[in-house]
């Protein structure tokens, strides 16, 4: 998987909260969840954002509560992959169960500034960053996880077996 | 080489002879529980794989208790979606109206969950349960539907942190300021991923009350499931209540730990969690003078019986302070009819106080107790996340009730001992 994409910075504990506050669980309508993404962390990211970039966040991202609004709200709102440099683990186990992609990489949220453009290839492992030499590795996926993304989801991977 | 009570527990409900932090294992669910926000998305994944039949009808549990009563059309349209599963599958515990209570005060009152289950829910404060010597951990709906249709989850069996408690807490020191003072010395990720597991002489003589809140607030550290022993106060509590058989498990005396943390509980003041994170901790003499404009006593922290008590006690022949909004929620119909009985409603009435259903709606900012921009709430709740309980310009203060009755009396955050 590459994913191309201009960064969008948030710090530490960026919780479920702030992705999408409580205030709108009372839908689960991915499209209108995606309205409200990020809105307690960032007013008007959904009106600055484009589909297609990339959140990058500090660690422990998307702790507190298991809502699972949070990253459908993320991937419905056209981000393409979560970069921070670690997650909570409820948030790690939805993502995955339910297809957004989420990497972690312990150096690359403090070498690089909103807007950055930067490149992630899966497979090599890595994060390039327009304009900068430096690479970034990202920590392999283990192969569990990586089963449950090639099946499509929890649910695929348990109609599969 | 020994094991914890969370390997233990996890190896009993999987067919393998050994189990080691790490490992990814497939394991039998004893309850997997779901509720009006995270139910619907579990169930429309259900459907969606061709879920004709859950696992097991007697255990599942589906609690409508977030937006409930239902605050608008949105969250009746979930609630009703939830009540027609419910139906349709026959499920054995479904709670709502009169019958429904904050889901991790209830499914412990009711006996539902018990010592050596394994438990999962779509909601992250299910490690709650930990507190009767059960595996309990939150997921995500996926995940619950994936239980739905199997009975099965997968999990990676988790490092255990263990915290040796001991001395005697101080008048008023609860389970609430033991965990707040944990989460404020290791941080919202300082067991990430890992088992809490809380032992000590401290413990050994700590009530079922404040067990529960402590393992209740394990997520705010990051962990995957916060545990105590299971012992005598467990037998107690449970022996009443279950309808089906438990298992006891206990840590070998060879147990490995990725860490040890010992806490002198007799040096604890009452904690105070400022905003924006419940590990933003301070003791209260050093909290300084914080003006409220609302104190909720409730939530599946800190609902239940004895939290009222506390609360009672306090403001018994005393009102809250001018333009303080005092919520007392109690956390399941059989609290609030207790506290009917003992008279404890009268006197929040008497101080003033809102007397909210069981509901978890202020405590998430969904309904019962919104704070407009710039208000400040001191809440015995778990989490004071920016936008917790309503504007995101509001505050919220987490402490334990007694710390919330005192400060709706002297309308600032305040020490019982200061009335």
């Amino acid at each position: 998987m590459i994913l191309k994409g201009k960064v969008w910075k948030f710090g530490d504990n960026i919780d479920t909260d702030a992705i999408i506050p409580a205030r709108y669980l009372n839908t689960s309508d991915p499209a209108e969840l995606a309205r409200h993404c990020m809105e307690d962390a960032d007013p008007a990211f959904m009106t600055r954002m484009t589909p297609g970039d990339i959140i990058v966040g500090g660690e422990n991202f998307g702790c507190g509560s298991s809502r699972e609004h949070a990253p459908i709200a993320i991937k419905a709102a056209g981000i393409s992959c979560v970069v921070a440099k670690s997650f909570a683990r409820i948030f790690y186990r939805n993502a995955f169960n339910m297809g957004l992609p989420i990497f972690e990489s312990r150096d690359l949220a403090d070498a690089i500034a909103e807007g950055a453009r930067i490149t992630l290839d899966s497979a090599q492992g890595s994060i390039t960053v327009e304009g900068q030499n430096r690479k970034f590795s990202i920590s392999p996926i283990p192969p569990f996880m990586e089963q449950l993304i090639a099946d499509g989801g929890l649910m695929k991977h348990i109609a599969g077996k | 080489m020994g094991y914890t009570i969370t390997e233990k527990i996890l190896m009993a409900h999987t067919d393998s002879k050994d189990i080691a932090p790490g490992r990814l294992i497939n394991a039998r669910v004893d309850i997997a529980l779901g509720n009006d926000i995270t139910a619907p998305i579990a169930i429309r994944e259900f459907r969606a794989a061709g879920g004709k039949k859950v696992f097991d009808r007697d255990r599942v549990a589906l609690v409508l208790d977030h937006f409930t009563p239902n605050k608008d059309i949105n969250s009746a349209q979930q609630c009703k979606t939830v009540r027609e599963f419910a139906v349709e599958h026959g499920i054995t515990h479904f709670y709502e109206g009169g019958q429904v209570g904050v889901e991790h005060a209830l499914l412990p009152e009711k006996g539902i969950v018990l010592p050596g289950d394994l438990v999962i829910g779509a909601d992250s404060h299910t490690c709650t349960y930990g507190a009767l010597g059960a595996f309990a951990t939150g997921v995500g709906s996926t995940d619950l539907a994936a239980v739905l249709l199997t009975g099965e989850l997968w999990f990676k069996v988790p490092e255990s942190i263990k915290f040796v408690i001991y001395g005697k807490p101080q008048k008023w020191v609860s389970g609430k300021d033991l965990i707040l003072n944990i989460i404020g010395r290791i941080g919202v990720d300082g067991a990430l991923y890992s088992a809490m597991e809380f032992t000590g002489e401290t413990i050994r003589t700590l009530p079922m009350a404040d067990r529960l809140s402590m393992a209740n607030m394990a997520i705010e550290a990051g962990a995957k499931n916060g545990i105590f022993p299971p012992d005598e106060i467990t037998e107690e509590y449970v022996k009443p209540r279950a309808k089906r058989p438990y298992t006891f498990y206990t840590s070998d005396p060879d147990a490995v730990y990725a860490q040890t943390c010992e806490i002198d509980a007799s040096q604890l003041e009452l904690q105070v969690a400022f905003p924006h994170l419940p590990s933003n901790v301070r003791a209260i003499s050093r909290t300084g003078d914080v003006k409220i404009d609302q104190s909720l006593i409730g939530s599946c922290t800190n609902g239940r019986i004895e939290d009222l008590r506390v609360a009672a006690g306090i403001l018994k022949g005393r009102k809250a302070a001018p333009h303080v909004r005092l919520i007392v929620v109690p956390a399941t119909p059989f609290i609030y009819r207790q506290a009917l009985q003992e008279g404890l409603l009268e006197t929040f009435m008497d101080a003033g106080a809102v007397i909210s259903p069981p509901s978890c709606g202020a405590c998430l900012g969904g309904h019962l107790g919104i704070l407009a921009e710039g208000e400040k709430s001191v809440a015995t709740t778990n989490r004071n996340f920016v936008g917790r309980m309503g504007h995101p310009k509001s505050e919220v203060y987490l402490a334990g009730p007694a710390v919330a009755a005192a400060s709706a009396v002297l309308g600032r955050i305040a020490s019982p001992e200061e009335l």
